[in-house]
């Protein structure tokens, strides 16, 4: 016992201010979340226990399978775009781009958004694709194909969140691909021409295999962002029209915070919570994480 | 395959030229060395034949064809890299056969071949293991089976061995010889390790400040070094100088004068100039035609020989006594050589002054004859 608290003790001192932050703004949310879950807080912020009455309110929910499948649609698409194109853009500023000037500049341009705040960046497609005539694509329409207006929001408007996520998003992607690329030693790519390798093969035998580590982060961490992530869809669309873009998370920001259902929300989180479990353990057997952390033997 | 550069130029910040008007010729089946301290741009050269880099000016000629255009795949080299650079996440199988797999050989023979070249460098048991799972030693075998699988005409080695220990380095020197030798393959070695170029080479481009200083046989660069740089690069331990002054025939050191032979060395050009001699060529005691006093620094042991440090008129002098001679620091020695031994250069532009005697032409003919 005297040898445990020995033990323990310089290391609780050092991590214990670490761990009652962590505890006190990330484990307890869930937690809470999960406890609302089960009750039928509402705008008084009274609340009492009512089981499992907002999950089968939820289940009975009309609009659930047009939401479950806007979502599976929304983060699908968005994720491939981020990653994809994360990686393509990471490809021609690193390895495409002979001078590490011109793949700085290119990086930077792709970032802009990214420092640029949520609403601005909305304001822009929202201005881009705006139904009127003074929408800038229906602009240009006028002007020189003398075309009328047409609404491309109204009408694809999960074509167009996706198309806002995924080039916003896809910049993450390529931030962390081209430092992963770039810390490939140059020999590598050199033995590789010489070898005869061409482009795709210098991709797909020497870059990919290289990237693995950061690919897989890239993706489950984009996968769980866009799950929880609703900004800009509440910014462009706000889920409409008549929740074609509705997603899950939307969802659960409209219900607490518009209908202020609290309770109802949070059963909605938790639902949430659970799908970014099951998809992060699939893509842990997906990328087989464990092999690609067994050590390397030497003799 | 010949191989033949003709005044290349490269430069990298178009102020300085890292490599100038360079001009070099290796015949069928040579095996050449680059050397030189680091910086030299022995390297860049390397990469110029291997396609990596493209000269500024100048050009590339395999057996006569000129191939500055060409890109490296279509060059038909093999290279082996400092780091060795092989692929991490495949297997040694897969390592050896990625260059076959590029020319879409076909997978039987591809595997086939990737076995033979294994077998070649003596990898046998190991083809299952990834690069990480392997010794520096066999790393570098692999790193060689990838070169040679695709039977290149051109074989390019990249500082091979210094990353290997003292032990290994010695083998593996050994077994890029033998393997050049059963290959007959036309190999440049770029290298920084004067013992490493003098064992393998056929001949050795001596490079400093991005140009070949001396292009000769080891024996050559050894024995008749054209400069001052060439006279301190090659050879351990070092050669020894003195510094001197031409009084007609003469060579005046410190005090006394020295007879030259003029049937060797030119020194009407001349009025400093910088006497050297190799230690092996030193001998204590006044048995050779030039003998000096000095005195004892101090004295190495190396258990076949003794190396002594000697002071002569304020010149270090540094030459290998018997094993088991008994000698105090600052005790008076005599020590002497043999007139054959000089060598003698200009002071101030460091050239050899040497005559184009008639047996060194017909040598370096008959030299070359016999590639």
């Amino acid at each position: 016992m005297k040898n445990a608290l020995k033990k323990w003790k310089l290391p609780a001192f050092m991590l214990g201010p670490f761990l009652v932050l962590i505890i006190m703004f990330f484990f307890l949310p869930v937690l809470l979340t999960a406890a609302l879950a089960f009750t039928n807080m509402g705008p008084s912020m009274q609340w009492e226990f009512n089981a499992v009455q907002n999950f089968q309110k939820l289940f009975s929910d009309p609009n659930l399978t047009k939401i479950l499948t806007n979502t599976a649609v929304y983060v699908g698409f968005t994720l491939l775009i981020n990653v994809f194109f994360g990686l393509t853009l990471a490809l021609f500023t690193t390895y495409f781009a002979r001078k590490e000037r011109h793949g700085l500049f290119f990086r930077t341009i792709w970032m802009l958004p990214r420092m640029s705040p949520p609403v601005v960046y909305a304001l822009l497609w929202v201005w881009f694709f705006d139904p009127s005539e003074y929408g800038l694509l229906n602009g240009i329409r006028a002007i020189f194909f003398d075309l009328p207006p047409i609404n491309i929001i109204g009408n694809e408007p999960m074509f167009i969140v996706i198309l806002a996520n995924g080039f916003i998003g896809a910049s993450f992607g390529m931030i962390i691909f081209s430092s992963a690329i770039k810390s490939i030693p140059q020999d590598l790519f050199y033995a590789a021409s010489v070898d005869g390798a061409s482009h795709w093969s210098i991709i797909k035998d020497i870059i990919m295999p290289a990237i693995r580590w950061p690919f897989m982060f890239v993706t489950i961490w984009q996968l769980l962002s866009l799950l929880t992530s609703y900004e800009y869809i509440l910014l462009i669309t706000d889920g409409g029209p008549l929740n074609e873009s509705e997603v899950l998370a939307l969802y659960s920001y409209h219900k607490a915070f518009q209908h202020f259902e609290y309770g109802y929300g949070a059963a909605i989180s938790l639902i949430l919570v659970v799908i970014a479990l099951i998809c992060t353990f699939i893509l842990w057997r997906f990328f087989r994480v464990k092999e690609m952390m067994r050590t390397s033997r030497i003799d | 395959m010949k191989i033949e550069l003709r005044n290349i130029s490269k430069s990298f910040d178009k102020k300085s030229n890292v490599i100038e008007k360079m001009n070099l010729k290796i015949n069928d089946g040579e095996f050449v060395a680059l050397l030189g301290p680091s910086g030299c741009g022995k390297t860049t050269t390397m990469l110029m034949i291997a396609g990596i880099y493209k000269p500024d000016s100048g050009d590339i000629y395999f057996d006569d064809q000129k191939v500055n255009h060409l890109e490296p795949k279509d060059r038909h080299i093999g290279m082996v890299f400092q780091s060795y650079a092989l692929y991490p996440h495949m297997t040694v199988l897969e390592n050896i056969c990625f260059p076959l797999k590029q020319q879409k050989i076909p997978k039987r023979e591809r595997l086939q071949r990737a076995k033979e070249a294994a077998e070649m460098v003596r990898l046998g048991d190991l083809l299952e293991r990834k690069p990480s799972e392997l010794s520096g030693g066999q790393q570098q075998r692999v790193a060689l089976a990838r070169a040679i699988v695709k039977r290149p005409k051109l074989l390019l080695l990249d500082e091979p061995m210094s990353n290997l220990d003292a032990g290994l380095r010695i083998e593996m020197r050994a077994e890029i010889s033998r393997l050049q030798k059963e290959l007959g393959i036309t190999t440049i070695l770029v290298t920084h390790d004067q013992e490493e170029a003098m064992t393998l080479a056929d001949r050795i481009a001596l490079m400093k400040d991005g140009k070949i200083v001396q292009y000769d046989t080891p024996m050559k660069l050894y024995h008749e070094p054209v400069n001052i740089e060439v006279a301190k690069f090659i050879g351990t331990p070092p050669m020894n100088f003195m510094e001197g002054t031409v009084v007609g025939n003469q060579v005046q050191i410190g005090e006394r004068t020295y007879p030259m032979d003029e049937g060797k060395f030119d020194l009407t050009g001349s009025n400093e100039v910088i006497l050297g001699v190799r230690p092996h060529d030193i001998r204590l005691g006044w048995t050779g035609d030039i003998r000096f006093y000095g005195h004892v620094r101090y004295v190495e042991t190396f258990g076949h020989s003794k190396m002594i440090h000697a002071d002569m008129a304020g010149n270090r002098i540094q030459f290998f006594a018997e094993p088991h001679l008994s000698i105090d620091t600052g005790a008076g020695i005599q020590f002497s050589f043999n007139l054959s031994a000089i060598h003698l250069f200009d002071k101030e532009t460091g050239k050899s002054l040497r005559k184009p005697g008639p047996e060194r032409t017909e040598m370096s003919v008959g030299g070359a004859a016999s590639y």
